[in-house]
C-alpha cells in the first residue's frame, strides 16, 4: 500500500494528538444485568459466596498460622484467595469454620490442626525445644561474633594507645623497656593479629 | 539443527574439558606456552555455545515438536516473545542459557582484562572453562540435553506455564541467571590470584568491575522475582521466603559483604583471606541456589521436578568447595594483613560489623532454609519454616544493618576522635529522632515499623550530610555553583556516592517494606451493579462496584474478566479490570488450569489491588480479594535507585584515573575530603 505525503503528514498529526492528550479515566460503563456466564469453566472452579466469618480477623489471623496441604508452601488464608484452582484450602477453612463455630479458642484451633494434621501444620514451628535452636542460633552466632570482635578491637585499642603513648613521652622520662618486656608485647600483639 | 545442537555441546564439552585442565597441567609439566592455549579454548567454547543455542532458537521458533523440549514448553498460538523465551523456561533449556552466558563471560573477561594481569588469565579461563564443563556434562549425562527427540511428533506442543506468560518471566530470570553466573568470574580471578601467587591488590582490581555487575544483575534478578510474583502471583505481596527465593539471596548478601570489606583490603591491606573466602563462599552459594532449585530436596513452588540433576550440582558443589577451601588453606601464610585494625570507632570496624550482620543474616537464612531438614534428621519430625520464622529472626538483623548502613560513612578510616563523632552523628541522629517523635505523634505504635522508618530517616540523614558537605567544600574551594558543584563531586568520586545512592535504595525498601505491615484485605461478593467500601491505611475511603464480568478469546486464551468501578473518597479513580485466561492450543481445547491476572491501580501512597477469585455459580455475581497494599510502589523505586546507585559506581573514568587522582590530591581535594572526614 502506497502513502501519501498527505495522508502520511494527517496520521502523524493524528497519532500525535492521541498520544499527548491526558489518558482519561474511562467513563464507568452502564453496568449489565447479572446473567449465567457463556463459558463458566472458564472463569475457574465455581465460589461459595463470601460470608462475614471469612473476613473475620481472628479466622484470618489463625489461617495465616496454618499451612495449606496441597503442597504449595503458603499459608491457608493465602493460598484460598490467591490458588483458586485449590481445593485443598478451602476445605481447611472450612474446617477451621467448624472449630470457631463449636466455640473453640484460636489456640484450641491451632491445637486441633497440629493433632490431625502432625507439627507440619504450623507455618513457623513453636519456639520450644530443638526448635529453640532454629530461632536462637543464628542471633546467638552474630552476638558471639561481635562481641569476640569488639573484645579484639578493644584490645587492640589499647594496645595501640599504649604504644602511642610510649612512643610520645620525652626520652628523659621514658623508662627503659627490657627485651623481655618487648617479646611479652609482641606476644601479646601477635594474639591479636587478623 | 537437533544434530548440529548435539555437536556442539559435544564439540564445547571437549574444548571445555581441555581449557580446564591445561592451565593446572601446564604449571606442574613447567610449560607455560600450554596455557595459552586454555584462553582459545575459551573462545572456542563460546563459539560452541552459541551454535547450540541458535539451534535450540531455531528448533523453538520453527515449532519443531519432535524436539521433545519445544514440545514440552511452546505451542503454535503461543506468542512470538514466549517462544523465544521458553529457551530458559525449562530445566534443559536453563542449563544450556548457564553454559551459554558463562562461556559469554568467559571470553569478554579474557578480552576486556588489561594486560597487566596476564598471568592471571590461563587461570581464569581454567575455572570458567571448568565450571562450563560442569554444565554441559550435566546436559549430556544427566539426561538433560534440550535436543532429545520424541519417538513421533505431536500436532502441537504443550505451551508454556501461564504464569510464566509474564513481561515479568521474560526478564526476571535471565538477569538472575546474569547474577549467578557471572559470580564465576570474580571466583575464578580468585582461585587465579591463589594459583599464580599473585596476592597483591591486583586480582581485586581485575574483578572489581565483575563484582559489581554481578551484584547488580542479581539485585534487578531479585527485584524484577518481586514484581513478577506481586503482578502475576495474586497474593499481593511480594517475597514469601520461599526456599528459592532465600537461594537468590544469599549469595547477594555475602556479595554485599564482599563490596564493602574489599574496600578495606584496598585502602589498608586487612582482610585478605576473609575477602578470599566471601567469594568462594558467594560461588558456592550461586551454585547451592542452583542445587535447590534442580534437586527438589526442598519443597518450593518454584523447584523443577525431582531429577538426578540434582547429584550432579551436589558433586559439583562439594568438589568446588574442597578444592577452593584447600587453595585457600595452602595460601594462607601469603595472605599475611599489612596492617592491623587500631580503633573500635573506625571505618573498617563498621564495615566488619557490617560483613558480621551480612553474613549473620545469610546465614540465618541458610538456617532457615535447611531447619526443616535437620528437624526431621535430629527429631524424626518434619516441619515447615515459612515466613513468620523468618521474619522473627531476621528483621532484628536486618535493623541492625540498616543502623550500620547509617553509621559506616560517619566514622573516618583507621580512628575517629569523639569530637569527630560528635560533629558526624549530630544532624543524622537528629534526623532520626525527629522521625520518631513524628511518627509516635502520628499515633504509629508498631515497634519494628517505627524502628524501620526512624533507622530510614537516620541514613537518609548521613547521606544528605554526606552530599552536602562535599558540595559545600567545592563551593568554597572552587567557586562553582551547587549543580555543578554536585555534578563534578559525584563525577570524581562515582565509587563513593553511587555507593551513597545504592544505602538509599536500601532505605527505601525498608520504608516500604515496613508500609505492608499495614496492608488490607478482604474478600467480597459483588453481583453486578452491587458496591462495597474499604478505608485503607491512609485514611482514603474506596467503594468498589461491581460492572460485570465479560468473556472473549484473545490470542491463546479465553479471557473472563471482571470489571470493578472505583471510586476514592467519592471521586472517580480507575476501572480495575482482573481477568481468569483459561489457556488453550491451537485446537481449542483447553490446556493448563485458568489462571488469574490482577488488577493493579498503583500510586504513590498505596496500591489498589483486585483479584477476580471466580463466579458464584457460574453466574456473573462474583468473589474477589480487594487489598489496599501500602508503599508497594516504594519497593520498585527503591530498585531502580539502587540500580542508578550500583551503575554509577561502576561506570568507568572517574577518580579512579591515575591523573586526576594525582590532580585531586595536589589541589588538596583529598585531603580536605577524605583525609579528615569520613570517605
Amino acid at each position: 500500500m502506497m502513502l501519501n505525503r498527505r495522508s502520511f503528514l494527517g496520521g502523524s498529526f493524528g497519532a500525535l494528538v492521541v498520544f499527548q492528550q491526558p489518558a482519561p479515566v474511562p467513563e464507568a460503563p452502564q453496568a449489565p444485568e447479572s446473567d449465567e456466564l457463556r463459558d463458566p469453566q472458564s472463569a475457574g472452579l465455581s465460589r461459595l459466596p463470601v460470608s462475614p466469618l471469612d473476613n473475620d480477623p481472628v479466622i484470618v489471623d489463625v489461617e495465616h498460622k496454618l499451612k495449606c496441604t496441597c503442597g504449595c508452601n503458603l499459608d491457608i488464608f493465602t493460598c484460598r484467595t490467591t490458588d483458586f484452582t485449590c481445593t485443598y484450602s478451602p476445605a481447611l477453612h472450612q474446617e477451621i469454620l467448624g472449630l470457631y463455630k463449636e466455640g473453640k479458642t484460636p489456640e484450641q484451633i491451632i491445637a486441633a490442626f497440629v493433632e490431625k494434621y502432625g507439627e507440619q501444620t504450623l507455618m513457623a514451628p513453636e519456639p520450644q525445644g530443638f526448635n529453640l535452636a532454629g530461632y536462637l542460633v543464628p542471633g546467638l552466632l552474630v552476638l558471639l561474633a561481635g562481641g569476640i570482635l569488639s573484645v579484639v578491637l578493644l584490645r587492640r585499642h589499647r594496645m595501640a594507645q599504649l604504644a602511642g603513648a610510649a612512643a610520645t613521652a620525652p626520652a628523659s622520662t621514658t623508662p627503659a623497656v627490657s627485651s623481655e618486656e618487648m617479646e611479652r608485647l609482641k606476644r601479646a600483639l601477635s594474639e591479636v593479629a587478623d | 539443527m537437533t544434530l548440529l545442537g548435539q555437536f556442539a555441546l559435544w564439540i564445547g564439552f571437549i574444548t571445555a574439558l581441555w581449557g580446564f585442565a591445561i592451565p593446572f597441567l601446564s604449571r606442574w609439566q613447567q610449560r607455560p606456552e600450554l596455557a595459552a592455549t586454555s584462553i582459545r579454548a575459551t573462545y572456542a567454547l563460546c563459539a560452541a555455545m552459541i551454535v547450540a543455542s541458535l539451534a535450540l532458537w531455531k528448533g523453538l521458533i520453527s515449532h519443531d515438536f519432535n524436539i521433545e523440549y519445544v514440545a514440552a514448553y511452546t505451542s503454535r498460538n503461543l506468542p512470538d516473545s514466549y517462544v523465544i523465551t521458553a529457551f530458559w523456561a525449562g530445566q534443559k533449556g536453563s542449563l544450556l542459557f548457564w553454559a551459554l552466558v558463562l562461556s559469554i563471560f568467559g571470553a569478554v573477561a579474557q578480552v576486556v582484562t588489561s594486560q597487566r594481569h596476564k598471568d592471571l588469565m590461563p587461570y581464569v579461563a581454567g575455572v570458567t572453562n571448568g565450571a562450563a564443563s560442569f554444565f554441559i556434562a550435566t546436559m549430556l549425562f544427566g539426561h538433560s540435553s534440550p535436543f532429545e527427540r520424541l519417538a513421533f511428533t505431536p500436532p502441537d506442543g504443550n505451551g508454556l506455564n501461564p504464569q510464566l506468560q509474564n513481561p515479568g518471566m521474560v526478564i526476571h530470570p535471565p538477569m538472575l541467571y546474569l547474577g549467578y553466573i557471572s559470580i564465576t568470574i570474580p571466583f575464578a580471578f580468585a582461585i587465579a590470584a591463589m594459583m599464580a601467587r599473585k596476592l597483591d591488590a591486583g586480582w581485586i582490581h581485575a574483578m572489581r568491575k565483575w563484582t559489581i555487575m554481578s551484584w547488580l544483575f542479581l539485585s534487578v534478578g531479585i527485584t524484577l522475582g518481586m514484581w513478577w510474583a506481586y503482578v502475576e502471583l495474586g497474593w499481593g505481596g511480594y517475597w514469601a521466603w520461599d526456599p528459592v527465593e532465600n537461594a537468590s539471596l544469599l549469595p547477594w548478601l555475602t556479595m554485599t559483604a564482599f563490596l564493602h570489606s574489599v574496600m578495606i583490603q584496598e585502602k589498608r591491606g586487612m582482610l585478605k583471606r576473609w575477602n578470599m573466602s566471601l567469594v568462594i563462599g558467594t560461588f558456592l552459594l550461586s551454585i547451592f541456589g542452583t542445587f535447590i532449585t534442580r534437586s527438589g530436596v526442598i519443597a518450593s513452588v518454584h523447584s523443577f521436578a525431582q531429577s538426578s540433576v540434582g547429584y550432579f550440582f551436589l558433586a559439583f558443589l562439594l568438589t568446588t568447595a574442597v578444592s577452593a577451601f584447600a587453595l585457600l588453606y595452602y595460601r594462607w601464610p601469603q595472605l599475611e594483613p599489612e596492617t592491623k585494625l587500631e580503633s573500635l570507632a573506625s571505618r573498617e570496624a563498621a564495615f566488619l560489623f557490617n560483613n558480621l550482620v551480612l553474613v549473620g543474616i545469610a546465614f540465618s537464612v541458610l538456617w532457615g532454609t535447611l531447619f526443616p531438614i535437620l528437624s526431621e534428621a535430629v527429631r524424626g519430625i518434619k516441619i515447615t519454616v515459612g515466613p513468620p520464622f523468618f521474619n522473627r529472626v531476621n528483621i532484628p538483623l536486618g535493623l541492625l544493618l540498616l543502623a550500620l548502613t547509617g553509621i559506616g560513612p560517619l566514622i573516618a578510616w583507621r580512628k575517629t576522635s569523639t569530637a569527630n563523632l560528635r560533629r558526624q552523628f549530630l544532624w543524622p541522629t537528629t534526623a532520626g529522632l525527629v522521625a520518631a517523635v513524628a511518627l509516635l505523634a502520628a499515633g504509629f505504635r508498631g515497634f519494628y515499623v517505627l524502628m524501620s522508618w526512624v533507622l530510614a530517616a537516620f541514613v537518609a540523614g548521613t547521606v544528605l550530610q554526606e552530599f552536602y558537605r562535599g558540595i559545600r567544600a567545592r563551593m568554597r574551594m572552587y567557586q562553582e555553583s551547587p549543580l555543578m558543584a554536585l555534578a563534578r563531586l559525584v563525577n570524581r568520586n562515582r565509587r563513593r556516592y553511587g555507593g551513597y545512592l545504592v544505602h538509599v535504595g536500601i532505605l527505601v525498601y525498608f520504608v516500604a517494606f515496613a508500609g505492608m505491615a499495614f496492608k488490607v484485605t478482604r474478600e467480597v461478593t459483588l453481583a453486578p451493579g452491587q458496591s462495597v467500601e474499604i478505608k485503607s491505611p491512609f485514611g482514603n475511603t474506596y467503594s468498589f462496584t461491581h460492572l460485570g464480568v465479560s468473556q472473549y478469546q484473545a490470542l491463546n486464551r479465553i479471557v473472563s474478566a471482571a470489571s470493578l468501578d472505583v471510586r476514592k473518597n467519592g471521586a472517580k479513580f480507575a476501572v480495575i479490570k482482573s481477568e481468569k485466561r483459561q489457556h488453550i492450543d491451537s485446537f481449542g481445547n483447553k490446556t493448563f488450569e485458568p489462571s488469574t491476572e490482577v488488577g493493579i491501580e498503583s500510586g504513590l501512597r498505596e496500591d489498589v489491588y483486585v483479584v477476580y477469585a471466580g463466579s458464584i455459580a457460574g453466574t456473573e455475581q462474583s468473589n474477589f480479594a480487594i487489598s489496599i497494599n501500602p508503599l508497594v510502589w516504594w519497593v520498585w523505586a527503591g530498585g531502580v535507585i539502587l540500580v542508578v546507585g550500583g551503575l554509577l559506581a561502576m561506570w568507568p573514568g572517574g577518580r579512579t584515573s591515575a591523573p586526576v587522582a594525582r590532580r585531586d590530591i595536589q589541589s588538596g581535594f583529598e585531603a580536605r575530603l577524605v583525609g579528615s572526614e569520613a570517605e
